[in-house]
């Protein structure tokens, strides 16, 4: 049967009515899945040239403070067809960087514009491998597509337990909140 | 819940005019606020003719209507490598970009028709149903490109649209779907 060629199974859905400053997941990433991915449905900044980003922590620790080497590549297109471009972002990357890291570009808060994609994380709960992870992220504002493709590894042999999604500045600080949009966990066997 | 089947559909057998065509409450077809997130697998579509593998979506104002009417922006780039290791690649491809056209959006460029030739992938679509959103997607496909080059080809954007969008049209930009499966699935 097709549908038994991969089955996700939704761990945790978040769905912002209501804005708030960050969306922290503190349980089910652990050992049971191999492969996690978070889905992003119309996420919604509070601040028009916000960002999405992430980070992620170890035990039971808040700080969201680990290491991460990132590379971003980003193509973008606006829609008077004036120009169009794909681009290696230097800002947007990091090396061992403990910052939140970002998922794409600018979001703005325009009525109808918003950003949507995937992230998955390899093997979180490994002792002994850096985590990897491969993102996906279409924003829009500015009347332009800008989709993202990141890629890079947490740099921790430890254990990840938790993950931490924020809007941020250019400079990868948080920036006001997330306004609306859902987040969907899932653990994929 | 999960990534949840839908229904599939396979060439010829269930081409219309030589597309393959999702609308719901057709044919076993969800394509509705079910779910806000949906995915279309390609698995060896194959062309009539050397052409373009694309899609266009019909909005609820229009109902059966010509998927012509839709406006797209979107970004295209590809990378591809030739059997003989003579060439690599990865660029900006202007030409399979849309910036508010209501044509076809290309998500694999030059699949050639030889016997053994296809493509393959996955196009997501999130909140088809929103009527406040624009409608983001994104997809990833492989093909055998002019025969002898190894092709991905990564296309995203978003369809700038706050109606509802219930129907979506697969074809080739020469002739018809010669062979190949879509699975719809819903992301719940």
């Amino acid at each position: 049967m097709p549908h038994t060629l991969i089955l996700p199974i939704p761990l945790d859905i978040t769905t912002s009515d209501t804005a708030v400053s960050t969306v922290d997941i503190t349980s089910g990433i652990d050992s049971t899945y191999p492969v996690y991915e978070f889905h992003f449905v119309n996420m919604v900044p509070s601040t028009s040239a916000s960002i999405l980003a992430f980070q992620v922590d170890v035990g039971t620790d808040t700080t969201y403070q680990q290491e991460i080497t990132s590379t971003t590549i980003e193509t973008e297109h606006d829609e008077g067809d004036s120009g169009a471009a794909l681009q290696y972002r230097t800002n947007r990357d990091q090396a061992n960087g403990t910052n939140y890291q970002q998922l794409g570009e600018y979001i703005y808060d325009d009525g109808d514009t918003s950003g949507s994609g995937i992230l998955t994380l390899y093997a979180p709960s490994s002792g002994t491998y850096v985590k990897h992870w491969i993102s996906t992220f279409s924003a829009y504002g500015n009347a332009t597509p800008q989709i993202s493709y990141h890629t890079g590894y947490i740099n921790t042999a430890t254990a990840i337990t938790r993950i931490r999604f924020v809007m941020v500045n250019n400079a990868m600080a948080a920036q006001g909140d997330i306004k609306a949009g859902t987040i969907k966990m899932y653990g994929v066997t | 819940m999960g990534l949840m089947f839908i229904t599939s559909k396979t060439a010829p057998g269930d081409a219309d005019s030589g597309a393959l065509r999702f609308a719901d409450g057709e044919d076993g077809v969800v394509f509705d606020n079910t779910y806000n997130e949906y995915q279309f697998y390609f698995v060896n579509m194959h062309p009539q003719n050397y052409s373009n593998f694309q899609f266009q979506v019909n909005d609820t104002d229009d109902p059966g209507g010509g998927f012509d009417v839709s406006l797209i922006t979107s970004t295209h780039f590809r990378t591809y490598h030739k059997e003989d290791d003579s060439e690599t690649h990865l660029g900006y491809s202007d030409g399979h970009d849309l910036a508010q056209e209501a044509e076809y959006q290309i998500m694999a460029n030059n699949v050639d028709n030889v016997a053994d030739n296809g493509c393959s992938g996955v196009l997501t679509i999130y909140d088809p149903s929103s009527i406040t959103y624009v409608k983001h997607f994104i997809s990833t496909l492989q093909s055998q490109h002019t025969t002898t080059y190894s092709q991905q080809s990564f296309t995203a954007g978003y369809i700038n649209d706050t109606t509802a969008i219930d129907e979506i049209n697969f074809k080739f930009s020469g002739g018809n779907i010669d062979a190949g499966t879509i699975y719809m699935y819903g992301v719940g």
